[in-house]
């Protein structure tokens, strides 16, 4: 469905039907700007005065954002309300006094509890399959549909299929019934 | 008494879904009718003796009778009624009974809706409808039968029941559940018919008519128990999110992902006889999804929050897992030529294309998420390496792909079936996509310079455009033609063309969810600090004070809480009292979140941890900005499927597309 | 029907072997990487004692065991096991060193009168040491070698056999 091209009555000029659909757009577009952009305002970094450094507590939450919390069911170290995983917040923001990067600490941590308590499997060897595996079947899967859409294309060269009688019939009825109310 | 009264209900309707499967094949295969009367009366009597044991658990339930195992494990005899019926849901046996019951109840509104009427292709499909939907029945009832008997006994006779886990006694409880069950059990409807067809080998259209509309509205309880599941957790969990991929979270997303494509697909059938296997494929799928989803729940081979699994039922849903894939998978294989349309497009950029995109792109997240699920087995199983496949991968796969999706939903809608012209695609797509990139433009100025965000938000907005444009324009043009007034013309136009215009409504539901997803993740803000009385601790715009802590008694548990005043700018604004609820038998504590739930954003809190003298207390604070647009879009979206499902007349239908065709 | 086809069917097979192979998983044992590796540093204090520190240990065997007096039953069961092969060993050039954690000293204390316990045992306040032994949850034992080096590692309660026969191996070099 889209604008008509040869309208049955006359409208209002074209104009106005446009800027209708203008004004409603702008309306829904600039509350949601609105909303949004009070968020930017109060983003990450801009949390008023802190007790101590914000940067600092960011850091902790990202690094134990991707560290697993062995106690919980499927939790990040970041979200646990668990007591070692408070420790190992702890754990983690002393380290990044000393000056440890993330990837330091996250070996730290990889180092006492093997893989498991990283949350994403380490890039390499064997989990290479679960980080690569998605964009190869989605690659597999594109060509497929690619091939497909044009196979479809292909066969309409040779011949239209029949119109379906009963739909045919409707159509002419209505056609008729719309030529009969429009008029001259 | 009830317990042996119990069982014996539960091996009757055994034996009479069994005779119902041999009766619904014997009478096909042979015309008869006597026999095919005799199934459809077995079902609905299969119907009313799982009823009859419902009946029989909730009343030992509400009545406290210990002397069942599953009573003294689900219920106590101080819990309020609401929980000890609720209790029947509550772990593994009452799950099954309920689960079978939905089922028996399915399969009598499969039989009384199309065993009479409908047209005679319908009838020839009917017969095996029943048999898979009793053999699916016969199952669930086998294992009641012998492998987790809710009907136990137990002794000696115990006091009081153990009673429900204390995070389940809550309203959220009561719905849930049942939710998440009719949508798993409403897919075994279409699933059903799909197997029909194929054993029969008839490509009729009508299974389609039919399988669409169940799919539908058990996509719609699907959807409702998954964004329900979110928001329940959200409150109640204290960890401030909703989603945490855990592997039965995930286990419900995939077949609505599957669920979600068949729904798009399906229409390219309806219109070009197009897609038939591949529909068939799409639906079978999903059932098998639900199959093994619950069988991740109820096996424990996957740690959970969710799961509750023990003894032989891991491997009793595992064979019946392996029986459904080999089953219909082999049908598929076997029946696939037989059953192939013939495919003609005149263009690759048509709906038809957009469609196979969002197939394209819904079963890729799907395989994501289920290799994603399985990996860490995998990894298990192949190099005896234990690893971890968390929140942060699958963040990761799927945005990139709900993006795609994002943008899909904005152009498949408008763009045109069969041939879309460069004049249809400059007429429905300029104007959306120039607000787009307005939008988006506004929005850097105002702050937002996350590239990730700035597209996720412009792809909102084209979305957003192309829909206010649908709509606008195509009320504009009813209201010319037939000279009514805007909002009647609005009005008949959702009344006529419900499938459409309930669509573009779950479309705007989605984009209202994906906003709400976006701007709490990006925008979340998180600070916790331990603060002793009279302190205050700043986050966002709030400062929080603590002023001490206090404790008291409640009917199952003693809650200890913090008093915190939240303020804004200096005014004071709401008293918060995060807390942790101790249970008798629990060894931790629960969590007692105290929120401000606002449409703009919530301010979350939860106590950390507390010194035992009350000198102090350790709050974890969050801001999450715009989170509750996440349950709105929810709400949108279970309002556009009933628009869309309820029944509409086809003749209104093909009215107003051709007027608007011809016009 | 071809045989192409069929094996779409069979295609699922892989599926179903791999979850079956999941019945034989412990979803909740997390293997250990530290065994065979050199055994974290650590001090401890003492329950009404002086402080020991692995270092002071050196080229002597430890069992180092990782216990709390909410862990019901397990601790429970082992406890006086513990203490009985406490007993029998500490003559023969074993040392024994017990750490509670996330405990409160009264609770801990109840614990190590309850079940006599005269071997070494210390809080670990900030679980310092649990997180570098890779503990998550109790009871966890630990048998260091006279080397220094991890040489078994035993999640949950000991049973007897086991602590004989690990004990024996870091006894014997």
């Amino acid at each position: 469905m889209g604008l008509t091209r040869r309208p049955l009555r006359m409208p209002g000029t074209q104009v106005s039907r446009g800027v209708r659909v203008w004004l409603i757009a702008l309306l829904v577009y600039s509350s949601l700007e609105v909303a949004l952009g009070a968020f930017a305002a109060t983003g990450p970094g801009n949390t008023g005065a802190p007790a101590e450094s914000p940067d600092l507590d960011e850091r902790v939450r990202e690094v134990a954002s991707e560290l697993r919390c062995v106690v919980c069911q499927n939790l990040s170290v970041a979200d646990s309300p668990s007591d070692l995983a408070k420790e190992m917040r702890n754990l983690i923001r002393e380290l990044l006094q000393q000056g440890k990067t993330p990837d330091e600490i996250k070996a730290y941590f990889q180092s006492r509890y093997g893989d498991f308590v990283l949350l994403e499997p380490p890039k390499r060897g064997f989990n290479l399959l679960v980080w690569g595996l998605p964009f190869v079947a989605l690659g597999v899967g594109a060509c497929g549909v690619y091939l497909v859409a044009k196979r479809w294309t292909m066969g309409k060269h040779e011949s239209a299929p029949p119109l379906d009688p009963v739909y045919a019939e409707r159509v002419r009825r209505e056609l008729k019934e719309r030529e009969g109310s429009s008029g001259p | 008494m009830i317990s042996t009264l119990g069982g014996f209900t539960i091996f009757l309707a055994l034996g009479v879904t069994l005779y119902a499967v041999a009766a619904s094949i014997y009478g096909a295969r042979h015309g008869r009718e006597d026999w095919l009367a005799s199934s459809r009366n077995a079902i609905l009597a299969h119907f009313c003796l799982v009823t009859v044991a419902i009946f029989l658990l909730e009343y030992a339930l509400v009545t406290s009778d210990f002397s069942l195992r599953y009573v003294a494990n689900n219920s106590t005899q101080g819990s309020l009624t609401r929980y000890k019926i609720a209790g029947l849901w509550g772990s593994l046996e009452g799950s099954i009974l309920l689960w079978e019951w939905l089922q028996s109840l399915m399969a009598s509104l499969v039989v009384a809706r199309y065993s009479d009427r409908g047209p005679s292709g319908c009838r020839q499909l009917m017969p095996y409808v029943q048999a898979v939907m009793q053999g699916i029945s016969a199952f669930f009832l086998l294992l009641m039968a012998f492998a987790v008997n809710p009907f136990a006994r137990i002794f000696p006779i115990p006091p009081d029941g153990r009673g429900l886990n204390p995070l389940l006694e809550v309203t959220d409880m009561l719905v849930h559940p049942l939710l998440l069950y009719s949508g798993y059990v409403g897919f075994s409807v279409p699933y059903a018919f799909a197997m029909a067809a194929l054993i029969t080998g008839r490509p009729t259209e009508e299974w389609l008519r039919i399988t669409r509309r169940w799919t539908v509205v058990a996509w719609m309880f699907l959807t409702g128990g998954i964004f329900y599941g979110g928001w329940w957790s959200y409150r109640t969990l204290g960890w401030g999110g909703y989603w945490a991929w855990d592997p039965v979270e995930n286990a419900s997303f995939m077949p609505w992902l599957t669920a979600t494509a068949f729904i798009h697909s399906v229409m390219i059938q309806e219109r070009k006889r197009m897609l038939r296997v591949w529909n068939l494929v799409l639906v079978t799928l999903t059932f098998s999804l639900v199959i093994f989803g619950t069988f991740l729940t109820r096996s424990g081979i996957l740690g959970s929050v969710h799961a509750f699994a023990d003894g032989p039922v891991g491997v009793m849903f595992l064979s019946f897992l392996a029986l459904v894939l080999l089953f219909s998978f082999g049908l598929v294989a076997y029946r696939a030529d037989q059953l192939k349309g013939h495919g003609e497009l005149d263009s690759i950029v048509s709906r038809e294309s957009a469609f196979l995109l969002n197939n394209l792109v819904l079963v890729g997240i799907c395989f994501t998420v289920f290799l994603g699920t399985i990996f860490p087995l995998l990894s298990e199983a192949i190099r005896g390496n234990k690893i971890s496949v968390g929140m942060p991968y699958f963040n990761k796969v799927s945005v990139p792909l709900g993006m795609a999706l994002l943008l899909l939903m904005g152009i498949g809608p408008l763009i045109a079936w069969g041939r879309a012209s460069l004049n249809n695609l400059k007429r429905n797509f300029l104007k959306p996509a120039l607000g787009a990139v307005a939008g988006a433009a506004v929005l850097y100025a105002l702050g937002v310079h996350q590239r990730e965000v700035l597209a996720a938000f412009s792809f909102c907005f084209f979305v957003i455009g192309t829909i206010i444009f649908e709509f606008v324009v195509a009320t504009r043009t009813r209201a010319r033609t037939m000279n009514e007034s805007f909002p009647t013309a609005f009005g008949t136009l959702l009344l006529k063309s419900r499938r459409r215009y309930g669509g573009l409504i779950v479309h705007l539901g989605v984009v209202i969810a994906i906003i709400g997803i976006a701007v709490s993740s990006v925008y979340k803000v998180e600070r916790e600090q331990t603060l002793k009385a009279g302190e205050t601790m700043t986050i966002g715009r709030y400062t929080l004070r603590f002023d001490g802590m206090a404790a008291g008694e409640r009917p199952t548990h003693i809650l200890v809480w913090a008093n915190l005043l939240a303020l804004r700018d200096g005014k004071p604004l709401q008293e918060l009292t995060p807390g942790q609820r101790f249970y008798p038998n629990q060894q931790s504590p629960f969590a007692s979140v105290d929120a401000r739930y606002r449409w703009n954003e919530d301010l979350y809190v939860v106590l950390s941890s507390f010194e035992r003298d009350g000198s102090s207390a350790t709050i974890k604070a969050i801001i999450n900005p715009m989170i509750s647009w996440i349950w709105i879009g929810g709400g949108v979206i279970l309002i556009g499927i009933v628009v869309a499902v309820l029944p509409e007349r086809q003749l209104a239908l093909l009215t107003v597309r051709v007027k608007a065709q011809v016009a | 029907m071809s045989w192409k086809r069929a094996l779409i069917p069979l295609a699922c097979v892989p599926l179903i072997i791999l979850l079956a192979y999941g019945f034989r998983t412990d979803p909740k044992a997390i293997p250990s990487p530290l065994v065979q590796k050199m055994a974290p540093g650590f001090r401890i204090a003492i329950y009404d004692g002086e402080d020991v520190s692995l270092e002071g240990l050196k080229g002597k065997p430890v069992v180092l065991n990782f216990w709390a007096s909410w862990c019901y039953p397990a601790c429970y069961e082992e406890a006086p096991l513990l203490q009985a092969t406490w007993q029998k060993y500490k003559d023969k050039g074993l040392h024994m060193i017990g750490v509670d954690i996330q405990d409160k000293e009264e609770s801990g204390r109840e614990f190590m009168r309850r079940f006599n316990f005269t071997f070494p045992n210390g809080p670990d306040p900030g679980s310092k040491i649990s997180i570098d032994y890779g503990v998550y949850g109790v009871p966890e034992t630990f048998f260091i070698n006279r080397g220094g080096r991890i040489a078994y590692k035993h999640v949950g309660a000991l049973t007897p056999d086991l602590i004989e026969e690990q004990i024996q191996a870091i006894l014997k070099e």
